[in-house]
């Protein structure tokens, strides 16, 4: 009994470390042959279209809703303490550190994530991706790559989006409905926000997460068993696997970012 | 190595994991033959026309294509030698974001430099041929499953190839589907000098089209010859394959411990 549950263990994590090292050569594999997506532009255009631009609905309106539920909430704390006048860096501020990036994040993985792994997943199982072998043409380099730099391209432009609707609904709840002052909302959040510490960390942030989503993504698809459970199942674990990795990499990029804040 | 095969297999083993599937294979196609590969379903054709193409490596034996050995040669001399071959897939494997016409200009647009109205006038060439040039503008999920496999032949041809290979070519047709497959198959080798590969278990009308057949069973070449040859083979395989009999060398049933013991009928029986 004891032997076998050993034996169980030994052989799941040699499958486990046998993964792992698909995935590193995966994505090796990806960046190698990128020349096609950047000598070929418009493959990665069409496909920042699909993955960017068709989540733009989904980032532009969470967006709008974060912010004007900050501006809510935060009012109800900081005018205990008089400070509401500092609702503008509040609102700003959780936005481009960590609600931007993140909550972006999150939304890129269910809407495109998902999406790319279910492309590719059936582009397998109807053997498109093997009858482009049999053409000669690297499927790696043609389909999977420009997918990658779609991906890595959107991300952090989406986050800086939702960054700015969530900030435009902060100031639709702040000032217009609460009655917030306007000056002290927009000049606190100009001079609270700084350009290297908060922005281009978030974007910092944005551009690692777009790289694990869509890497995981590319890969979910591209090692989906070529069935109906396998698709869906690759789909799921997309999701899952990069909403988790994102939430993990955002503990870590804060703590080496704003440690001793 | 005889100049005159264009395809060569050599004793060839392959298996998935520790399952063998193919143990010793040896067949050769000459230029310009159309060569049909038979068995039953599962017995390992597909796997071969993979490792003809090199997306598969064999565990022994050597593979030939046109004089080169398939498992020896780096990915730029791999691709190079897969520009001279067509596959056709078993459902056509079409490309579903692009149309017809941009399925079969896929290989022209990708591979060569030609200004867009002579692959523009290639493509429907190649189109009437499959007599689908009326459909250019479709997308494949417009197609029946007969004309999407006429496309996937017109974009298999589409650089000419030395090659062919069909991946059950005839499965799920109607008959009228597939006796136009079957004539093209014929009328591509003849009028393009193709060398084609035919893996299939429609004996029927294999037997009309090809010049020669190979029978797989267990992982072996178990019986080869001309249509004729194989018509008059009193062979137990052969002769349950091309009468199509439920039971045979081939059995019915997978294998499985005694019915009368599995039904605990053991006692009752005796």
């Amino acid at each position: 009994m004891l032997k076998v549950s050993v034996e169980n263990l030994g052989s799941r994590t040699l499958a486990a470390i046998e993964s792992i090292g698909f995935a590193a050569r995966f994505f090796a594999a990806i960046l190698l042959r990128s020349g096609t997506a950047f000598s070929r532009f418009g493959l990665t255009i069409r496909e920042i279209y699909f993955s960017g631009v068709l989540s733009l609905i989904i980032i532009l309106v969470s967006g709008l809703f974060v912010g004007m539920v900050l501006a809510l909430q935060g009012y109800e704390t900081l005018q205990t303490f008089g400070a509401e006048e500092s609702l503008g860096i509040l609102v700003a501020l959780s936005l481009v550190r960590e609600l931007g990036p993140v909550v972006a994040a999150l939304l890129f993985a269910s809407r495109a994530g998902s999406a790319i792994t279910a492309e590719i997943g059936l582009m397998k199982a109807t053997e498109q991706l093997s009858a482009m072998e049999m053409m000669a043409i690297d499927p790696i380099a043609r389909v999977v790559a420009p997918r990658f730099w779609a991906g890595v391209v959107s991300m952090p432009l989406l986050a800086a989006l939702f960054s700015a609707m969530g900030i435009l609904g902060g100031y639709l709840v702040g000032v217009q409905l609460i009655g917030v002052d306007e000056g002290s909302f927009w000049s606190q959040m100009q001079a609270a926000v700084d350009f290297e510490q908060d922005i281009m960390n978030g974007v910092i942030k944005s551009f690692v997460f777009g790289i694990a989503i869509t890497a995981i993504a590319l890969y979910e698809g591209y090692e989906a068993p070529p069935t109906a459970e396998g698709v869906s199942g690759a789909t799921t674990r997309t999701v899952v696997t990069s909403s988790l990795v994102v939430l993990a990499l955002d503990f870590v990029l804060t703590a080496f970012m704003f440690r001793g804040l | 190595m005889n100049s005159e095969n264009l395809v060569e297999v050599d004793d060839v083993a392959f298996g998935y994991g520790t399952r063998p599937i193919l143990t010793s294979i040896k067949l050769k196609a000459r230029r310009g033959q159309v060569v049909a590969i038979m068995g039953s379903s599962g017995c390992g054709k597909t796997t071969l026309l993979r490792l003809i193409g090199g997306q598969l490596t064999p565990s022994q034996g050597v593979i030939r294509v046109a004089g080169q050995v398939v498992a020896d040669l780096g990915r730029a001399e791999l691709y190079a030698l897969r520009r001279k071959m067509g596959m056709l897939f078993q459902f056509g494997a079409l490309f579903t974001d692009m149309s017809v016409f941009d399925n079969v200009a896929f290989q022209l647009r990708e591979h060569t430099d030609l200004p867009e109205d002579m692959v523009r006038d290639l493509v429907l060439m190649k189109l009437h041929a499959v007599g689908l040039r009326g459909a250019a503008a479709l997308m494949p999920a417009e197609l029946s499953g007969g004309m999407a496999r006429r496309v996937a032949l017109a974009r298999a041809i589409a650089l000419d190839p030395m090659l062919i290979m069909y991946d059950e070519p005839f499965a799920g047709l109607d008959p009228i589907s597939l006796g136009v497959t079957g004539q093209l198959i014929r009328k591509l080798a003849d009028t393009l000098g193709l060398t084609s590969l035919v893996v299939t278990h429609d004996i029927q009308e294999s037997l009309r089209i090809v010049d020669y057949v190979y029978f797989i069973s267990n992982g072996v070449i178990e019986a080869e010859g001309t249509p004729a040859e194989i018509r008059a083979s009193h062979l137990p395989f052969v002769h349950q394959f091309v009468h199509g009999e439920p039971d045979g060398p081939v059995p019915f049933h997978y294998p499985a411990p005694d019915y009368a013991k599995d039904l605990n009928l053991g006692a009752v029986g005796a």
